[in-house]
Order: structure tokens, then C-alpha cells, then sequence
């Protein structure tokens, strides 16, 4: 039992929770600006890259004397702003002059950004393999079997933070109505005199936070990589159609899921062996959207279908 | 200039054509799929290793070292390529047609990266990241330069069959009904087209030509392993290519497809040329030609932005046939 907590439950949360925040941005952006963003997860690479170097800038060239996860707490937010202004930008350079053309061709663009992002990471950073977190830290046990790590601690409170503000902003803010107003009805919400615009960059600024916030959690898991928002693609688009495209908390409920089947399939229910060779995991992404497609293309939550 | 110089500038031209032209393959598929139906298809790298893949199972001499090795001649292996990649494509194109574009968007890069997938963890099936070596080759036994030679002129020929069928179809009632369901959906279903049926038709019709362009390349090289499954050289290459060349027109298809090729080889060409470091006052760039390597597709990028912003239709823009048949 606590092989099954330690090793795949756990694990399972913590993709989980990585999916659940990225899948938030797809889903916005599909559901808002109609159309499947490709370059969300190199986003999250930009992301987790500009608070590598935050890091290494204050650690190094400032000096500074501080604990890991209160350097990575007050880096974060500024990594995001980054994160902001650069998908900002891109909003502003190659989505915003076809946003009259149609959506297919916001497709084509954003998968262009894709490589043009990662290309730009590589160019800067080099494609080495880094670490944000060094050393190794031992597990915390609780009632003497579960054992977890602080860094994964670390990030489902972080998580739980953030996916807590995420609906304060879509419950209670102007913006966040607005945005879900959108996200239901593009011509209703016009009508009743929301500012379209303000709403699109919103999205982008909410979806590029949560995407930065995604990569990190990610790179203090595992390491630093030019390739690990890519990776991470396939399973957030599933999350978003599993959850209904436009529904942020379906994408929430679809990240979590995937996550948890993702590190279950390779635990041994039957016999002795993993029942699914883990080389496969990403198959079980795949796997769960196709089925959704088939069976009920709306998602869980009732999203919408184009 | 040297005899010596000359001859080895002219096989560089010749491999230089061979592989625009295996591009042409994979441009002239996209353009049915994208071009004829309005379709986006990001997985072209899965639909092009598919073929690879399946001719190389086929025709290679008996081996331990992967499944297959049944000697067979090229031409079964490339219809099996075809057939096998025209399946897998209907049943995507079953899932995924009845929904916008978007969703075959995601469903075709799932495809190619979960066959990436399969081949890199099937190593008793593939050689997993060893690949497929020893896939025999048309020619190969002529003497050198001919051997080449004559593969360019199987690989132009192949272009040139696909050219012209393509263009039967695009002048034919079936064209035109594409272009319809493209432009106006409402109206084309109002008229009574089957849409779904259309689709379907240029999706698979241009998956079997992707996997005809894989399984010549897989001859071509000898050699395919999953790094060639590279949703960078084999699927987003592809759309440069086609959007430049101008989607809708076959001929454009191929004019990108050289043209981004020879662009594409050259810039390589410049880049191994750098040298490895760069010294200025301030900094020091180390690794200036893998770092050179990146820009370069960030360039290629670039282009295809400035493209579908300010000429979407590419070089040659599409001609719609007239009543009478062009």
C-alpha cells in the first residue's frame, strides 16, 4: 500500500497538478480565442528557462544566502511577468494581424511560434540539461509509511495556491466573468458590451502565468530541459478536451486525471509486471482523447464542440 | 574549376534534387490534405515514417535485429507503405473529421508522436533508436555516378505521377466540390455534398502520398531510424514548403519544395562554416554553430510568419479551374 502512495499515487498528484495548470491556458485560449494554441508548452519552457537564470543570477552574482524554495517563491512571480510580456508580444506580432483570418490559420501560426520559441531557447540557453534545485533532499515520512518529498509538498501547496487564486479571478473579478462570458457565447458577450480585446489579454497573461508556474513545478520535479514544454503538449491538449474545451475547471479535473492514469498504468494491478510499460505513458494521453472525441467530444464539463 | 570539383558539385546537385524532390512528395500530400480540403495536419512526420517504416519491414534481406526482412520487391513494399498509411489515416479521419480542423491538428501530432513512441520502445519489432539499416535500394548495384542519377530520375518521376494525377483531380467535379466544402461549408452541405466523405478523401489520399515520399526516402538513405520521425525536418519543413510555394497549387507545392530545400541545405552549409567560438569584449558566444543551427530555424520560422500574414498565397496562388476544364 504505501509502494502504491509513495510511488505512483503521489507522482500521479503532482504530474496531476502540472497538467491541471497548463491545461488552463490551452483550454482559455481554445475556448476564447478559438483556436488549439501549439506553443503553450514552449511557454512553459520560456518560463522555467527565465527563472533558471533568476536563479543563477542571485545566487551567483549577487551572492545571495537564501533557502531554495523561498528563492524559487519570490523568483516565480517574476519569471511570470516575463512570461506575460513575451506572450504579450507575440499576441501583438503574429496572432492579433489574423485574428480576422480564419481561426485555422492562428493553428498554423502558433505552430510556427512553437518551433520559433524552442529555437530561441536553444539559441540562448544551449540545449544542456540543468538543474533548478541542487543536491538531493531526503523525504519527510508521515505515519511512518508515506513518505514525500519537500519539494513535492512544495508544489501541490503551490498548486492548490494557485488554482484557489485562478477562481477567485473567474468568480468574483469583472475580467474572469468576462472571460468565462466569452468563453461561452463570443457574440452574446460582445453584445452585452464586454471589451473583446481586454478579454483576449487576459487570457493570454492568465494562461501564460499558470504556464510559467506549470514549467517550473516541472523543472524542480525533474530538471531543465529545451524539450519539456513539448512534452508536455499532448497531455494538457487531452486534459482540455477531456474537461470540455473552454471550461478551465474541466481543464483542472482533465489535468489531474490524466496525471493520476498517466503514473497508474504502470503500477503492477495484475501479476507481478507493470501493466503498462511506462515507455508508453504518453500513449495514455493520447488514448483518453480519442476516446473522448468518440464518445462525448463536449468533455466531462459540458464544454464546446467546433 | 577542376574536373574533380566539378563532378563532385554536380552529385552534390544531384542529392540536392533527389531529396527536394522526395520533399515534393511529402508538399504535393499536404497540399491535398491542406490545399484541396482545408485540412491541418501536424503530424505529417508520423504519416512519412509510417511508409518508411513499412517499406523498410518489406524489403530488407532476412535480419534478427527487427520484424520483416521478406526480400520483397520495391514496388510491394511502397503500395503496402501506401495501404498501411491510407488505414491509419481513415481511422484518424473517422475520429476527428466530423470536428473543426483543430482537433486533427491534435490528433495527427498524437499520431506521429505515439508512433515515435512504438518504434523507439519495440525494440525487438524496430532496433528501436538503432534503426532500420540495409534497406536495399533501386540501382544500387549500377556504377556510382549512375546509380544516382537514375534514382533522381525514379524519385522526379514519382513527382511528376503524383503532379499530374493531383491535377486531374483538382480540374475534375471532385476538385471543385473541395474547394467548395473549403470556401463554404453551409453552402456546399446546402448543395448536398457529403462532407465528411470529401474530407476523409483528401486526408487519406494525402497520408498515402506522404507515406509513398517515406518510403523512397527510407531507399534513399538505406537507413531510417525514429530521429527521423522529426516533427521539425518532416512536418514543419513540409508546411514551409507548402505555404511559401502556395497551398492549392500543385505547382507551387514543388517550386516550395525545392526551393525551401536548396534554402534550407545551403544555410547548413553556412552554418558548418562558423567558428566555434566567438570572442567580443563583453562576452563569448562558445558552440556557435550548433547555436548558429537554432537561428537558423528560428529564420525559417520567421518566414513562414511573414508569409501567411502578408502572402498567404504563397508564390504561385491558387487557380481554380474553370467550367470548361482550365
Amino acid at each position: 500500500m504505501s509502494e502504491f502512495i509513495n510511488f505512483y499515487f503521489i507522482p500521479g498528484l503532482i504530474l496531476g497538478s502540472i497538467y491541471a495548470l497548463g491545461a488552463i491556458g490551452i483550454t482559455l485560449t481554445f475556448g476564447i480565442l478559438r483556436f488549439a494554441n501549439f506553443a503553450h508548452g514552449e511557454t512553459m519552457t520560456l518560463g522555467v528557462y527565465f527563472t533558471w537564470t533568476l536563479i543563477q543570477f542571485c545566487l551567483h552574482t549577487l551572492g545571495l544566502e537564501m533557502s531554495n524554495w523561498f528563492i524559487i517563491l519570490i523568483l516565480m512571480p517574476i519569471s511570470m511577468l516575463f512570461c506575460v510580456v513575451v506572450v504579450l508580444a507575440l499576441d501583438r506580432g503574429f496572432y492579433k494581424p489574423l485574428r480576422e483570418s480564419p481561426t485555422i490559420m492562428l493553428v498554423i501560426a502558433s505552430f510556427g511560434l512553437m518551433l520559433m520559441v524552442r529555437s530561441a531557447i536553444q539559441f540562448f540557453w544551449g540545449p544542456q540539461l540543468k538543474t533548478v534545485l541542487p543536491g538531493i533532499q531526503l523525504p519527510m515520512v508521515f505515519f511512518d509509511t508515506i513518505r514525500i518529498a519537500p519539494k513535492h509538498i512544495w508544489i501541490i501547496l503551490s498548486a492548490i495556491v494557485l488554482i484557489a487564486l485562478i477562481h477567485y479571478v473567474l468568480t468574483y473579478t469583472k475580467i474572469g466573468k468576462a472571460m468565462r462570458a466569452m468563453s461561452d457565447s463570443q457574440e452574446l458577450a460582445r453584445l452585452t458590451g464586454i471589451n473583446t480585446e481586454r478579454v483576449v489579454q487576459a487570457t493570454w497573461v492568465m494562461g501564460a502565468a499558470l504556464a510559467c508556474a506549470a514549467g517550473v513545478f516541472l523543472a524542480v520535479d525533474t530538471q531543465v530541459e529545451t524539450m519539456m514544454g513539448f512534452s508536455l503538449l499532448l497531455p494538457m491538449f487531452a486534459a482540455a478536451i477531456l474537461g470540455g474545451v473552454g471550461r478551465p475547471y474541466g481543464a483542472m479535473a482533465g489535468g489531474l486525471i490524466i496525471g493520476l492514469a498517466e503514473e497508474l498504468s504502470s503500477y503492477h494491478w495484475i501479476g507481478d509486471g507493470a501493466l503498462l510499460n511506462p515507455g508508453y505513458k504518453q500513449g495514455i494521453a493520447f488514448t483518453v482523447m480519442i476516446i473522448m472525441l468518440l464518445w462525448r467530444p463536449s468533455g466531462l464539463f459540458k464544454g464546446k464542440v467546433f | 574549376m577542376s574536373l574533380d570539383l566539378a563532378y563532385g558539385l554536380s552529385l552534390y546537385g544531384v542529392s540536392l534534387l533527389t531529396m527536394g524532390g522526395l520533399y515534393a512528395l511529402l508538399t504535393l500530400g499536404l497540399n491535398a490534405q491542406w490545399g484541396f480540403a482545408g485540412l491541418f495536419n501536424a503530424g505529417i512526420a508520423g504519416f512519412f515514417g509510417i511508409g518508411a517504416y513499412t517499406s523498410a519491414f518489406l524489403t530488407t534481406a532476412p535480419t534478427m535485429r527487427h520484424i520483416g526482412g521478406y526480400d520483397m520487391p520495391y514496388v510491394v513494399g511502397i503500395a503496402a507503405a501506401m495501404l498501411v498509411a491510407g488505414i491509419i489515416a481513415y481511422l484518424v479521419g473517422k475520429v476527428c473529421l466530423r470536428l473543426r480542423s483543430d482537433y486533427l491538428a491534435i490528433a495527427t501530432i498524437g499520431i506521429s508522436e505515439i508512433f515515435r513512441l512504438i518504434v523507439n520502445n519495440e525494440i525487438d519489432t524496430t532496433n528501436g533508436a538503432r534503426g532500420v539499416s540495409e534497406i536495399p535500394k533501386p540501382f544500387e548495384h549500377w556504377p556510382e555516378p549512375y546509380n544516382q542519377i537514375a534514382f533522381l530520375v525514379l524519385v522526379l518521376l514519382a513527382v511528376l505521377i503524383v503532379y499530374v494525377l493531383l491535377e486531374v483531380a483538382r480540374k475534375s467535379p471532385w476538385g471543385r466540390v473541395m474547394t467548395a466544402i473549403r470556401e463554404n461549408e453551409t453552402s456546399a452541405k446546402a448543395a448536398g455534398k457529403n462532407i465528411e466523405t470529401f474530407r476523409m478523401e483528401g486526408f487519406v489520399i494525402g497520408c498515402m502520398i506522404m507515406a509513398l515520399g517515406g518510403a523512397l526516402m527510407s531507399q534513399y538513405l538505406k537507413f531510417f531510424n525514429p530521429a527521423a520521425i522529426d516533427p521539425l525536418t518532416a512536418t514543419f519543413l513540409v508546411w514551409v514548403m507548402l505555404i511559401v510555394g502556395g497551398g492549392g497549387n500543385n505547382r507551387g507545392a514543388i517550386l516550395g519544395a525545392f526551393l525551401m530545400w536548396i534554402v534550407w541545405s545551403m544555410t547548413e552549409l553556412l552554418t558548418s562554416w562558423l567558428p566555434s567560438q566567438w570572442e567580443t569584449p563583453w562576452f563569448t558566444l562558445n558552440d556557435l554553430a550548433t547555436r548558429a543551427s537554432y537561428l537558423r530555424i528560428f529564420l525559417i520560422g520567421l518566414l513562414l510568419q511573414v508569409f501567411i500574414q502578408r502572402f498567404p498565397q504563397g508564390i504561385l496562388r491558387e487557380r481554380r479551374p474553370s467550367f470548361s476544364g482550365d
